[in-house]
């Protein structure tokens, strides 16, 4: 029998880069077929490929043996190709049921008269069959991202989709709910329907997958059995070379006084209403403090009010015993504030600018770097050729702009900036997302070096792994407040989960 | 008492506010398909402009060449939007520079003015015009006989504008679609909605709606052509569509407001009141202000119900 889905020396190019290089895939009906890869190994390419977003430049697609072409989304969807963005594609104000039908070229959906009601009714059924508890009538805002994510599973299963690819699936779910969809997963595979789970989470991959094919740098390199794997190998075929994985560190100095003190921080969202609701929080001298939880918890707003990005309305921030001015960013930076922050290209550095103007950007007011009204320009390059030295930033000079660099360069050069000033608090808000392995290993050995040295690290994060194998102290931040705060030594995945997921503390 | 001051202002109200509830409508549709179409009083001009031509021109009984006379301003508005959607759909344009230039390249100093001298249209009232339908005495039932019966068909045929849009865009599938596209436009693409299609569509059918406000001037209102006769009303149009929260039934209550005010001024006259007329030409643009001001930042006009996307250019994504 033919494969249900079949790619044969897909290759794809862009501007810059070669995304997919003679890739060949293949799953079967029935199949959970896991695509692995570290980020910018060509998995999310490879699969806007199978939904007709890109055409690719060589190479075929078969359906159960038959040759395709895509020309736009639609072609897929009528071939019965679905897939689960990262980023869901759907329309907030619309009921679970409008967004459904939105598009459906089939029985209910193509008569020129909405009925809602049959249409719920249908939604129902499926969100029954398969275990994906969901209000048809709801309105996507009025739902958790997990709830939102059934829905976008809902739509492939509405279409009636053969093949369902899931992009990152788990990324924003909390473990619990993450079982929930692996459930569903199967069951979908049972009924005869091929799914195609992208990651880049080992344990998952051999979790939930039949067969795991690795991407690696555009190319496909192996398809193994699930069954036969472990995390290590797969480590190794997706990295290239053998990885530690999440091992702790804990030769710190025991951590010493408080640098940072929140009192009852209350801030508001880009919406105008509260994100960050009473949050207390210390961190103390050589001590790495991680926030966890799923994203849009008021990570990234407690973040930004910390480093005087966004002004709090209520409660104080402390460095170092200080009082510093709410919103204002120069205030905290004064007082000893590094910050890493999610957002690398846009927030972390001034894309335009060169590597030289983006290492200097926090100290060019101040000598050695100017005088005067004058910026030292050959000052300049000497420090920032020293820490492209020291941090090992892969760039041909520093005259280089910062948007000409990846994604794991493009933080060394903002960890070079933060360290720099020598602070006595670095935030660092999901520094590793997007990173390639070695990157990763790499930031990770710098927050641990600087914990050593005595900064207080707070780690803003919503990789449990991550948390788990860097933090001292763990706080889950939960709709803006902060659910329960546990040692990083005796917690477990399962009870962060319940934390992230709104649980109660039980004292 | 159908003399009576507020009478004859609720009257005049409907008559004058039937060019804005038209343009209205026609934008409505534009924007919630995400397309903000500054252009309106530049179309509605063009569509004034062509109709008052159509109706002098052709020749025939007077119904037949009155619905050419609208059906040529459909035309003419639908043109006009054209530019605008190819700029700002296909070419991704800022949406407002593009609506702004649509008007200064369509409005009263411009193309419609151009128009007017070529065509010799100035100086000669309509050879038909739009009359009331119902016979006198219906016409003369106290307070709605004015207001109700004392109206020409245009009215009538925007009351049923107004349910038809309703209708078509909560009840219908295309209806659906539409407002996703002007909420989310990567998520209907994804779920295999032509986003640029619709786009074009309602650009085009808002501006066929703006020409026939236009023609309701120069055909019902004036009736004659003059440079610029719209006065404005195309800003007016837009600010309802934002004080209408984009729902075609609040776009009728609005025009007929604002249609009030406009005749207000008229209305005083005539019982021997006068007021600066200056004072009521500015009002098109303090309203088109104000609105403009209250949608300014993202957070305000979600909380005002605007379409997500409004004003966006749709991009698939790229690298």
């Amino acid at each position: 029998m033919p494969a249900a889905v079949a790619l044969r020396g897909i290759t794809k190019r862009f501007p810059a880069v070669v995304a997919n290089d003679r890739v060949d895939f293949e799953a079967a009906k029935g199949e959970v077929h896991a695509l692995l890869g570290e980020n910018g190994a060509g998995k999310t390419t490879l699969s806007n490929i199978l939904t007709g977003l890109y055409r690719p430049d060589e190479g075929e697609i078969l359906l159960s043996g038959r040759p395709v072409e895509f020309h736009s989304p639609r072609d897929a969807i009528a071939a019965g190709i679905a897939m689960v963005h990262q980023h869901f594609r759907l329309v907030s104000p619309f009921t679970v049921a409008e967004n459904v039908v939105l598009g459906d070229q089939r029985d209910i959906g193509r008569a020129f008269r909405l009925r809602p009601r049959a249409i719920e009714q249908r939604v129902a059924e499926l969100s029954r069959r398969y275990g994906l508890a969901v209000d048809p009538r709801a309105r996507i805002w009025q739902l958790s991202v997990g709830e939102q994510q059934r829905v976008e599973v809902l739509k492939a299963l509405y279409q009636e989709a053969r093949i369902l690819i899931l992009d990152e699936p788990t990324a924003v779910l909390t473990p619990q709910e993450a079982d929930a969809l692996f459930e569903t997963v199967r069951a979908m595979a049972a009924d005869g329907r091929t799914v195609i789970f992208i990651s880049h989470k080992l344990h998952e991959v051999k979790a939930v997958a039949d067969r795991v094919t690795v991407l690696r740098r555009g190319r496909s390199l192996a398809t193994v059995a699930a069954s036969d794997a472990t995390p290590r190998s797969l480590a190794a075929l997706m990295v290239g070379r053998e990885v530690e994985i999440g091992r702790r560190h804990h030769d710190r100095p025991a951590p010493g006084e408080a640098v940072l003190q929140l009192d009852g921080i209350w801030a508001d969202g880009d919406r105008g209403v509260p994100a960050v609701k009473d949050v207390s929080l210390r961190l103390r001298r050589g001590e790495i403090v991680a926030v966890a939880g799923v994203a849009g918890n008021g990570q990234r707003e407690l973040a930004e009010t910390i480093v005087g990005m966004r002004p709090a309305t209520k409660g104080t921030v402390e460095i170092k015993g200080r009082r510093v001015r709410s919103g204002d960013p120069r205030s905290a930076i004064a007082a000893g504030v590094a910050y890493v922050p999610e957002d690398r290209l846009g927030t972390g550095v001034a894309p335009g600018l060169s590597i030289a103007s983006n290492v200097v950007l926090k100290s060019y007011r101040r000598a050695p770097v100017s005088r005067g009204p004058f910026l030292r320009l050959a000052r300049i390059r000497d420090l920032a050729d020293r820490a492209i030295d020291n941090y090992d930033v892969r760039t041909s000079g520093c005259q280089v702009p910062a948007w000409q660099l990846s994604g794991g360069n493009v933080q060394k050069v903002v960890l070079a900036r933060e360290f720099s000033g020598e602070p006595a608090v670095l935030i660092a808000a999901s520094p590793t997302r997007g990173l390639d392995v070695s990157s990763i290993e790499t930031v990770h050995s710098y927050l641990r070096e600087a914990a050593s040295t005595g900064v207080g690290v707070l780690l803003l994060s919503e990789d449990l792994d991550e948390i788990l194998a860097l933090a001292d102290r763990i706080a889950v931040m939960y709709e803006g407040g902060v659910a329960g705060e546990r040692e990083a030594a005796s917690t477990t995945v399962e009870e962060l989960g319940l934390l992230m997921a709104g649980g109660r503390e039980q004292d | 008492m159908n003399n009576s001051l507020v009478v004859v202002v609720l009257a005049s109200g409907v008559l004058y506010g039937t060019p804005l509830l038209y343009a209205a409508l026609g934008e409505l549709l534009a924007e919630r398909s995400g397309v903000l179409n500054l252009g309106v009083e530049g179309m509605m001009l063009v569509g004034a402009v062509m109709g008052f031509w159509a109706v002098q021109r052709l020749p025939g009984p007077s119904a037949l060449v009155l619905a050419a006379g609208i059906g040529v301003a459909a035309l003419a508005g639908a043109a006009m939007a054209a530019i605008h959607a190819f700029l700002v759909v296909t070419l991704r344009a800022n949406q407002i520079v593009s609506g702004l230039a649509l008007t200064i390249f369509a409005g009263a100093a411009g193309l419609s003015s151009y128009l007017g001298n070529d065509l010799k249209l100035t100086g000669s009232p309509a050879r038909h015009q739009f009359q009331e339908v119902f016979p006198k005495s219906l016409q003369d039932l106290p307070v709605i006989g004015p207001m109700v019966f004392g109206q020409s068909l245009l009215v009538y045929a925007s009351w049923v504008c107004v349910i038809l849009v309703a209708l078509y865009l909560t009840r219908t599938r295309t209806g659906l679609n539409v407002r996703a596209v002007g909420e989310s436009p990567a998520a209907a693409d994804a779920m295999g909605v032509n986003v640029a299609a619709y786009r074009y569509a309602h650009t085009l059918v808002g501006g066929a709606f703006a020409g026939v406000g236009g023609a309701a001037f120069s055909l019902s209102i004036t009736p004659q052509w003059a440079d610029g006769l719209t006065g404005g009303a195309g800003w007016i149009a837009i600010a309802l569509v934002i004080f209408a929260f984009w729902r075609p039934t609040l776009c009728l209550l609005g025009a007929y407001f604002f249609g009030a005010f406009t005749a207000l001024p008229f209305a005083l006259q005539g019982h021997g009141v006068t007021v600066a007329p200056e004072l009521f030409q500015t009002l098109p643009y303090v309203a088109t202000i104000v609105a403009l001001v209250l949608v300014s930042s993202r957070a305000a006009r979600l909380r005002f119900g605007a379409p997500a996307a409004l004003g966006l250019p749709y991009v698939r994504e790229e690298r």
